[in-house]
C-alpha cells in the first residue's frame, strides 16, 4: 500500500472527507474492516525511511527495528499527531537472528525514529486510535539512494522472514505490511509521471505468479514506473512472507494521490 | 564521473546513484540540518551564512538561494532531502514537482488529475527529441 506523505497530513489536518482524499480513504474502509476482524498480535512493517531516521552517513540496505519503541519523528514540520509505535524485541531479535543465518545481512537498529513511511500505512489501516492496536516491528529498506535491494532479493528476504516467524515459540498472529509506490516520479522534468497499466499489472501478478514480478529488473521499475516507483520492491517482501498460493481479499487502486498512484492489495494465506 | 549508465537515456530523470550521492552529500546533509528547529531559524536570519557553515560548492549553494530545484538534482540532490528545504519553505512536494516540469500550478494539478503523465512518449530521450523536433 501507499505512504504519500500528504495523504497523512490530510488526515491530520481534518481533510479526509474532502472529495478529492474521500476517493484515497473510501478505498482504505474494507481495509479496517478487515484488520479490525484479523486482529493482528504484531505488524511487520516494510517501508523504506525518507532521510529522516538515516542520512547519508550510513544507507543500511534493510534495518530491521529491534527496540521496544519508536517514537515518531520531526520531519521539519513537528511529528505527526500519531501514537507512539511500540515494537515487540522478542519477535525482532528471533527474526534477526533467524534471517542472517539464512544469509540475509541485515543491520539490526536498536534506536530509530519512524518516519511517514510506517506512520501513513498504519493511518490508512487504523484511523485515527489513541494507541496502534497491536506492537509494530518496522523494516526499513533503502530506495533512496540507488540501487534498492533487487526485487528478487527482496522475495527471498520474505521468504526467510515467513520461515523465522514460523519458527517462533510463540504462536503469533502477523500481518505483514509491504509499503510504497506505485507508479510515481517526484523529481526533474519528467515528474508525475504515472503507469497505471504497469500498476494494475504488478496487482494481478502479486496475487498470481510473484515470481514474475521477482524478474523485473532495476532499469524497468526506473523507465516503467518513475524515479521513485522503484520502491515497489518492498511489496516482493510482503509477498515472499506468504504462502504461494493466496486469496485475494481486497484491491483498490486509485489515481492521484497528490503526484503518486494508490494501490492497495490485501492478501490471506488461503489454509 | 564513471562510465554511463543504462538508465541515463530515461528523460528527464536523475537517478540518485552511489555517484550522485557523494557529490551531494552536503548539500543533501544542509537539507537534512532543517529538521531541527535551531537551524531553521539561523537559516532564515541569513542563508548565506548558514549554507557557509557546510562544505558545499558556489554552484550548490547558488542553486539553493535561487531555489532552483532542477539545478540542485543535477548537482547530487536528492529530493527526499530536498524535501526538507521546500517543508521549511512551506511547500509541498507537488508545487516543487510543478515547477522542475516547467508547468504552471494549474497545469500540474490538473495533469495528475487526468492521470499523471503517461508512459508513451515518456520512456527514452529519443522520445523527447522527437517530440520537440
Amino acid at each position: 500500500m501507499s505512504h504519500v506523505p500528504a495523504i497523512g497530513a490530510a488526515l491530520d489536518n481534518g481533510k479526509s472527507g474532502e472529495p478529492y482524499w474521500k476517493k484515497v480513504f473510501d478505498g482504505f474502509e474494507r481495509s479496517k474492516e478487515w484488520i479490525r476482524e484479523v486482529k493482528p498480535d504484531v505488524i511487520l512493517l516494510v517501508y523504506n525511511d525518507h532521510a529522516v531516521a538515516f542520512s547519508l552517513d550510513i544507507i543500511p540496505t534493510f534495518a530491521l527495528g529491534c527496540a521496544a519503541e519508536f517514537p515518531v519523528a520531526d520531519e521539519g514540520w513537528g511529528p505527526r499527531p500519531v501514537p507512539k509505535v511500540i515494537g515487540h524485541p522478542e519477535l525482532a531479535a528471533h527474526i534477526a537472528q533467524s534471517v542472517i543465518l539464512d544469509e540475509f545481512d541485515l543491520t539490526v537498529v536498536n534506536k530509530m525514529e519512524v518516519d511517514h513511511g510506517l506512520t501513513v500505512p498504519l493511518s490508512l489501516m487504523y484511523g485515527q486510535p489513541k494507541a496502534w492496536p497491536c506492537p509494530v516491528i518496522p523494516l526499513a529498506v533503502n530506495v533512496v539512494v540507488y540501487p534498492p535491494p533487487t526485487a528478487h532479493r527482496c522475495y527471498q528476504l520474505g521468504r526467510a522472514i515467513r520461515k523465522a516467524i514460523r519458527s517462533y515459540e510463540e504462536d503469533l498472529r502477523v500481518v505483514v505490511f509491504g509499503t510504497g509506490g506505485m507508479s510515481h516520479q517526484l523529481q526533474g522534468p519528467r515528474a508525475g509521471f504515472i503507469n497505471s497499466k504497469f500498476d494494475r499489472r504488478f496487482l494481478n501478478l502479486m496475487t498470481k505468479d510473484p515470481k514474475a514480478l521477482t524478474r523485473i529488473t532495476h532499469l524497468e521499475l526506473l523507465r516503467e514506473t518513475g524515479s521513485e516507483g522503484i520502491e515497489l520492491v518492498m511489496w516482493l517482501i510482503m509477498r515472499g512472507a506468504l504462502d504461494e498460493k493466496v486469496r485475494e481479499v481486497h484491491r483498490f487502486y486509485h489515481v492521484p494521490a497528490s503526484n503518486t498512484a494508490v494501490g492497495h492489495l490485501i492478501l490471506e494465506n488461503v489454509k | 564521473m564513471g562510465k554511463p549508465n543504462a538508465y541515463d537515456d530515461i528523460p528527464g530523470t536523475t537517478v540518485f546513484d552511489a555517484q550522485r550521492s557523494r557529490q551531494g552529500y552536503h548539500l543533501n546533509m544542509f537539507c537534512m540540518s532543517l529538521m531541527k528547529a535551531e537551524n531553521r531559524t539561523a537559516f532564515k536570519a541569513n542563508e548565506g551564512a548558514y549554507l557557509d557553515r557546510f562544505p558545499m560548492t558556489g554552484e550548490q549553494k547558488q542553486a539553493v538561494l535561487a531555489r532552483d530545484w532542477n539545478r540542485m538534482i543535477s548537482l547530487g540532490g536528492n529530493i527526499y532531502y530536498l524535501a526538507k528545504l521546500f517543508f521549511n519553505d512551506q511547500k509541498s512536494f507537488q508545487y516543487v514537482a510543478a515547477i522542475m516540469t516547467g508547468s504552471s500550478q494549474e497545469e500540474y494539478a490538473a495533469m495528475m488529475l487526468k492521470g499523471g503523465r503517461p508512459p508513451e512518449g515518456n520512456r527514452y530521450k529519443k522520445d523527447w527529441k522527437k517530440k520537440r523536433g
